[in-house]
């Protein structure tokens, strides 16, 4: 039986960027994916920052599916009726200057496992790897069901749920409250009417995040992304919040789209899909062993990940990883040596790049987003806040400080406030 | 607009084989019922008499239901290759 230099268990970011940087090097790849096709199981919330994708595909925008590049950011407070918004517009006339792009995961990755293919690794769809060849305890292979494929290292890129990780022995499963559900529903609408409803022109996309009453003050928050004749829109919440108040992300996403700041921008729209999935939140403090004999372990599946209410990391971590993973095999390869301590390089890589780093730098955001108060109280004050300051009663006006003191009432302390404001800054 | 006239819209390969299993004798101790709040996609449905029904046809394998159960009732694994959710757009 042929011995494949290395077989990649997903084909995601993660797995397409590690199957890419070892077939272009000429190595023998072997990617094993799931799905009737490549991007049929991927599902997420909508943009990632441009770099890493441009250095593993020069100028990819030019012919991938690309929907919109970010060209303005909304973030929002929101209360049951009411909502306050930052409203960053930074126009972009091209894609080579674009800070990010907004994608649709199972159109984009279809195009990128056609690239990874075109520079030679195989990839075989609808196969689902149900466990490992080992000997001596050592990994060798993969098998999909009675069918065994060898090699000299195995990437495991299958996803938050990966059941191959805790069968590989890096880590045990994860715990609901270290991950947040994501819904969302791909809605459908004229291109005219985006570019209208969202102040666009051409292929500028938008996006914008909700803090607040749309997760009924649970952690995470609501979104919606523009792609070309579609929205995105979605709610994400700590999974075991949901759980404990017995709330159902399927009732927020539907109070989400009633929402008065959100209803007009997508009336008229038509629903085309429904998707969720899991986002494992609490970075380094839930990540598993990366590497051991003849395995490493990419993207969700180590949960690199990172949000920290303004940036949102997964699918550019995912793929840096990749390339990270298939440098290293690169490397373990010339050296003949797949044992944990040639594949340790891996790690290295990631600490020396954004990856880890980024994930150290914030470290304590996890635990500060945790907070209630983000949710309920200070969107609260926010908003009333606000709705203090512009109404009229046909009485004489106090004074801002003294509207503030009064919205902050039966909300949140002063002292209070200072804390969470020093948290923050030690956090984020 | 309802779970379920939202999953007709979305593309399924749906198996013969079922892919998540209950165990519904483990689940007569749980008053809390994680499962009901967790699923996305309603497969777990409550009914009046207290006992949980569990269909995984309209599964979207995010696998929310086996990170809540505490009971250690439910048999999760991926539907088999090719089959279960499609995503056209995800």
């Amino acid at each position: 039986m042929d011995i494949f230099d290395a077989i990649v268990v997903g084909a995601g970011p993660a797995g397409c960027g590690a199957a890419y940087t070892m077939a272009k090097a000429g190595l023998n790849i072997l990617v094993l994916e799931r799905g009737q096709y490549v991007g049929a199981k991927n599902m997420w919330g909508g943009a990632f920052f441009g770099p890493v994708m441009n250095e593993l595909f020069p100028g990819f925008w030019k012919e991938a599916p690309v929907e919109r590049h970010i060209s303005r950011h909304v973030i929002s407070f929101m209360t049951k009726e009411d909502c306050l918004s930052v409203d960053f517009k930074s126009p972009h006339r091209d894609y080579d200057t674009a800070p990010g792009f907004i994608i649709l995961r199972a159109k984009f990755d279809r195009w990128m496992g056609g690239k990874v293919e075109e520079a030679g690794a195989i990839i075989a769809t609808g196969l689902e790897v149900t466990d490992f060849i080992f000997e001596e305890n050592v990994i060798k292979g993969v098998k999909v069901g009675d069918e065994e494929f060898l090699a000299h290292v195995v990437i495991l890129a299958d996803g938050v749920n990966s059941l191959l990780a805790t069968k590989a022995r890096l880590r045990g499963d994860f715990k609901a409250g270290d991950l947040k559900q994501g819904v969302k529903e791909v809605i459908r609408l004229p291109r005219e009417v985006i570019e209208d409803r969202f102040s666009v022109e051409g292929n500028e996309g938008v996006v914008m995040e909700f803090v607040g009453a749309c997760t009924r003050g649970l952690p995470g928050g609501g979104f919606i992304y523009t792609n070309q004749e579609s929205l995105s829109v979605g709610v994400v919440a700590q999974l075991s919040a949901l759980v404990e108040k017995k709330v159902k992300s399927a009732d927020l996403i539907e109070d989400f789209k009633n929402h008065p700041a959100v209803r007009p921008l997508i009336r008229n729209g038509q629903t085309v899909e429904y998707s969720a999935h899991l986002i494992p939140v609490s970075g380094v403090q839930m990540m598993p062993k990366l590497y051991a004999d003849g395995i490493l372990i990419v993207g969700d599946a180590a949960a690199m990940v990172l949000g920290t209410g303004l940036i949102l990391e997964g699918a550019n971590f995912a793929m840096a990883a990749g390339a990270a993973a298939g440098e290293t095999v690169l490397q373990a390869r010339e050296k003949g040596n797949y044992t944990a301590a040639a594949l340790g390089h891996y790690e290295q890589l990631l600490k020396d790049r954004f990856v880890l780093k980024d994930l150290q730098t914030f470290r304590r955001a996890p635990h500060f987003l945790e907070n209630p108060r983000i949710y309920n109280a200070y969107p609260e004050l926010a908003c009333g806040l606000m709705r203090n300051i512009f109404h009229s009663d046909g009485k004489p006006r106090k004074n801002t400080f003294e509207v503030l003191r009064t919205s902050m009432q039966g909300k949140v302390g002063l002292w209070q406030m200072m804390t969470d404001a020093m948290n923050a800054r030690k956090a984020l | 607009m309802k779970v379920e006239d939202k999953l007709a819209l979305n593309k399924f390969n749906i198996d013969r084989e079922v892919h998540i299993r209950v165990e519904e004798g483990k689940c007569g101790g749980c008053d809390f019922k994680p499962c009901i709040y967790a699923c996305p996609a309603e497969c777990y449905v409550l009914h009046p008499d207290g006992h949980v029904t569990f269909s995984y046809e309209g599964c979207l394998e995010c696998g929310s239901c086996r990170f809540s159960c505490e009971k250690g009732a439910i048999d999760w694994v991926n539907p088999r290759g090719g089959f279960g959710v499609c995503y056209q757009y995800g």
